[in-house]
């Protein structure tokens, strides 16, 4: 049995402690916001933060995130509110949307690191999330307009009962 | 407006069968496993009232419109209900767009070729004028007003003398009771009332998007499904000869071992020979899949080594081929020039990688099968599940999910026909999973390719002699086995219509037999002939001393009309008739001298940067690009990038724009690191790491510009691709002098 703490709710599955993370979250927890999109780190579609730090969940055994908090797009917000949500509706980012998910969380850990990110920074940070269409030019801009409506860190809060059940 | 004259009336049933917005197929999960069909039971939905085969209007005033054309991320699903929304007068905020099922009442639903739009921009407009005229005529008739006092706004039918209203939602009701008018009675917005024609809407997808709450085809979970993966055999068209079936049963979880159905020549859309493991979790048959040991049964293809394949083709490129469109005598006029340029191109196998892997979920049950995938063609997904299963299409319903990108891939059934074998072999619903190494190992590839081109010159620099030629194995091949050469309809993809000038011309092609499953990828053969052309022509403009621009400008000559047809050439435009769509060199010069106006090509660039150029039509459509890179320490840095896109009249120019920066980025892939290779009949990349894509790091400032027109609809999705390669190595040229004539740039310099 491993517990751990999915986007704010105790969860606890009881699983092959070498499934990886994303396994869990979609198959077994039904929360499919999280991609799967190489199985090997290599695209950043399966992103989610663990313990506050974005991770690959596509490589991240179960037993290795055992009593940790883990988040995913699906707590960020219930209702699209969070400021890079927002940012990347004025900004019309997604094209097909599937590696969105990761991007986002991606983009919202680099700005809790660096509030005020130059393109250096972000050139650096999001290079682990691949997309396809061709989002790289709008998803730069809308971190710059996150950043800029957010002067503090986000610490943001977390939405309430979007947990999955085992 | 459209070739239909008749707009079909469909009962409260009928739109319900073509949607299954009945029975709540679109809460995943709730419709299954009934399978008495859901959409033959429309007893228990009240409330909407059916207009025409795209448009039912709920009693609470909600829209519903079908988009019956696949979305993957091109906008199609906010496109086409903005057409219907506009000629009916409707509130956007009211609007519910519906995913239509694989049904040939809806015509077309192949979504491929660049042509949502062109194909059913007027049909769409007479929907939702159909709708809008039902429900005015409902209005007259309940005030007793004459139909011509009456207008539709905004969702409400307005009389005009006294000002008073009535909402869609009161009206709905009565007039799906009415026979729908007939197409030449029906009356249109002029382009300066359109409200959502035109207009940069937001996708209609995009709150779903930003919290996760979408469904792709990976994300199909049902009651009772079994996950899938496949080990396929490397070689295509080699077989299993042993596996060990005990091994991958005592994995946790897995429950299940099954042999692919044996397949033969031509591969089609069957299944590839194999074995799959079946499981409670995706992880487990993974794991499963690995303990499988398969000997294989390799075949005639594991000779193939692509190293090989290509040296042999620029060999045969460089002697005289077979003419496809042919004037005057090139090669007399070649050897009568004072000056001659000559060059060979090469491409690799590209494959499609789209961020969603196929993945298809299928239940079988009392003789039906319901499908669920991320497909661009859900009639040929009918089509061949039937086919597989020996049923009749009529007992096969196909649900499109979101497609996490396609660029063709999801064009080929192959994966929807792997489910709904194993559902009918294990009578439980089965999700077939494709893992990253099976996207890039077992695709339909974009063809490997030579091309050779020679120009002569007189002593002004007038080209006087153009000879062409090319050879790629065919798409044809994919489905006869046996076709070993350029068809015509790939040639039709900027190779046989080519439209210079030029008093000498010769069109060629060359023989090269297909040794893996090969398909059409964004835009097809205009990749590796826009290539070709444009580079060439960067290379005949040095020749003659002028710049890359004034040749484009010189070989297109006067405005005027090019038909290939006049030269010997059965040119196939896209499909489309030649008087709305014919070759306009005005068109093409009007992108070009609009490039050069906007992005700053012709100015000169810093050290050791350069601009290259290059126009191309292509689903017709025209768009020229403008790329500014710079190379040092053995290095190429893509610093910009500017497109021009002439269209016709866009739907939504926010998603042509979007389309066109997508198509600069998949454009720079292909160019800079796109690249498979096959050893021994086997592909050599597995995953992102060695078949790379353009990353965040990579990706320069991008500017797209749009000609404002009135034309008819034009492509979107793809034209942007094919000029994008001959801009970057042509750029690369003007900064380094090193020329690049076989594709990836990767090869050549650190990317």
């Amino acid at each position: 049995m491993i517990r751990f703490s999915l986007n704010n709710k105790p969860v606890e599955i009881d699983v092959d402690p070498n499934m990886p993370l994303l396994w869990a979250l979609r198959d077994i927890l039904g929360m499919t916001g999280t991609k799967f999109g190489c199985g090997m780190a290599q695209c950043g579609a399966c992103t989610v933060h663990l313990d506050g730090q974005p991770i690959r969940s596509c490589v991240m055994p179960l037993a290795a995130i055992a009593d940790k908090e883990v988040s995913t797009i699906e707590g960020l917000s219930d209702d699209a509110s969070h400021p890079v949500q927002q940012a990347w509706l004025e900004h019309n980012v997604p094209q097909c949307g599937y590696c969105q998910s990761g991007q986002i969380m991606s983009a919202v850990a680099l700005l809790n690191e660096h509030p005020n990110p130059d393109d250096e920074t972000i050139d650096n940070y999001m290079q682990g999330n691949i997309c396809r269409c061709g989002t790289y030019p709008r998803i730069k801009a809308a971190i710059k307009s996150a950043a800029k409506s957010s002067q503090t860190s986000f610490n943001y809060t977390l939405g309430k009962n979007v947990g999955g059940q085992a | 407006m459209s070739r239909q004259n008749e707009i079909k009336s469909v009962s409260r049933r009928d739109f319900l069968r073509y949607t299954s917005i009945a029975g709540g197929a679109f809460v995943l999960g709730a419709v299954l496993p009934s399978m008495s069909p859901a959409w033959a039971d429309s007893s228990e939905v009240v409330g909407s009232n059916s207009l025409n085969l795209f448009v039912s209007i709920d009693d609470d005033g909600t829209v519903n419109i079908v988009c019956h054309r696949s979305e993957m991320g091109q906008g199609v699903r906010t496109g086409i209900p903005q057409i219907v929304a506009d000629e009916l007068c409707a509130d956007w905020s009211k609007v519910n767009v519906v995913q239509g099922l694989a049904d040939e009442a809806y015509g077309s639903q192949n979504t491929d070729g660049s042509r949502s739009i062109r194909r059913f921009y007027s049909t769409m407009r007479e929907m939702g004028a159909t709708a809008r005229a039902m429900l005015e005529q409902a209005a007259g008739q309940k005030w007793g007003v004459a139909v011509s006092d009456v207008f539709a706004e905004n969702g409400m039918i307005v009389h005009k003398p006294t000002g008073k209203t009535l909402s869609f939602a009161e009206l709905a009701s009565a007039a799906g009771k009415l026979t729908p008018p007939q197409v030449q009675d029906l009356t249109f917005k002029t382009p300066d009332q359109f409200t959502f024609i035109g207009k940069p809407m937001t996708s209609v997808d995009l709150p779903d998007v930003l919290t996760g709450n979408t469904t792709f085809g990976q994300d199909i979970k049902l009651d009772g499904m079994l996950y899938a993966s496949i080990e396929r055999c490397p070689v295509v068209g080699g077989s299993v000869k042993t596996f060990d079936k005990a091994a991958p049963l005592n994995v946790a979880n897995v429950i299940s071992v099954i042999e692919m159905p044996k397949q033969s020549m031509p591969v089609l859309f069957k299944n590839l020979n194999g074995v799959a493991v079946l499981a409670s979790n995706t992880w487990s048959a993974l794991q499963g899949r690995k303990v499988l040991n398969i000997e294989w049964e390799l075949g005639d293809n594991q000779n193939h080594d692509s190293d090989v394949y290509l040296a042999e083709l620029e060999e045969r490129i460089v002697t005289k081929g077979k003419p496809i469109r042919q004037a005057g005598d090139a090669y007399q006029a070649f050897d009568d020039a004072s000056h001659k340029v000559a060059a060979t191109y090469t491409l690799p196998y590209l494959v499609h990688a789209p961020m969603e892997p196929p993945a298809a979920t299928a239940v079988f049950k009392d003789g039906h099968c319901e499908v669920w995938a991320c497909t661009q063609t859900p009639q040929s997904t009918q089509q061949n599940v039937a086919g597989a299963l020996g049923i009749d299409k009529s007992k096969v319903k196909i649900n499109v999910t979101l497609l996490g990108g396609g660029f063709g891939r999801k064009s080929k059934p192959d994966f929807s026909v792997e489910a709904a074998i194993l559902a009918q072999q294990t009578g439980k619903p089965v999700k077939v999973i494709w893992s990253r190494e099976d996207d890039i190992q077992h695709g339909y590839y974009h063809a490997i390719s030579a091309q050779h081109f020679q120009a002569g010159l007189d002593d002004n620099g007038k080209v006087t002699s153009w000879l062409q030629r090319t050879a790629f194995p065919s798409i044809s091949w994919t489905f006869t086995g046996t076709t070993d050469e350029p068809q015509t309809g790939e040639l039709s993809l900027g190779f046989g219509d080519v439209p210079f000038d030029i008093e000498n011309i010769s069109c060629e092609t060359h023989k090269a037999p297909a040794h893996v499953r090969i398909g059409w990828m964004r835009s097809v053969s205009n990749i590796q002939h826009g290539f070709a052309i444009g580079s060439f022509v960067d290379e005949v403009a040095e020749k003659a001393g002028v710049s890359t621009a004034k040749m484009w400008l010189n070989l297109l000559g006067e405005d005027r009309i090019v038909d290939p047809k006049t030269q010997g050439f059965k040119y196939e435009n896209y499909g489309e008739s030649y008087d709305t769509f014919p070759i306009e060199t005005k068109r093409l010069k009007h992108v070009l001298n609009e490039l050069m106006l906007k992005s700053g090509a012709d100015q000169p660039a810093g050290d050791n940067e350069g601009w290259g150029i290059s126009v191309h039509r292509s689903f017709v459509s025209y768009v020229a690009v403008a790329t500014k890179v710079k190379v040092e320490n053995d290095k190429v840095s893509v610093l910009e990038m500017h497109s021009v896109i002439d269209a016709g009249r866009v739907v939504n120019p926010d998603r042509v724009k979007s389309q066109q920066e997508g198509a600069m980025i998949f454009g720079l892939s292909i160019a800079l690191m796109g690249e498979v290779t096959i050893k021994e009949g086997a592909v050599q990349q597995s995953n992102y790491h060695d078949y790379t894509v353009l990353r965040m790091h990579q990706c320069p400032k991008i500017v797209t510009h749009i000609i404002e027109s009135t034309a008819a609809p034009g492509g979107v999705g793809e034209p942007g691709v094919p000029p994008v390669a001959a801009s970057v190595v042509n750029a690369i040229y003007h900064a380094s002098s090193t020329r690049i004539r076989a594709l990836p740039v990767s090869k050549h310099y650190s990317v």
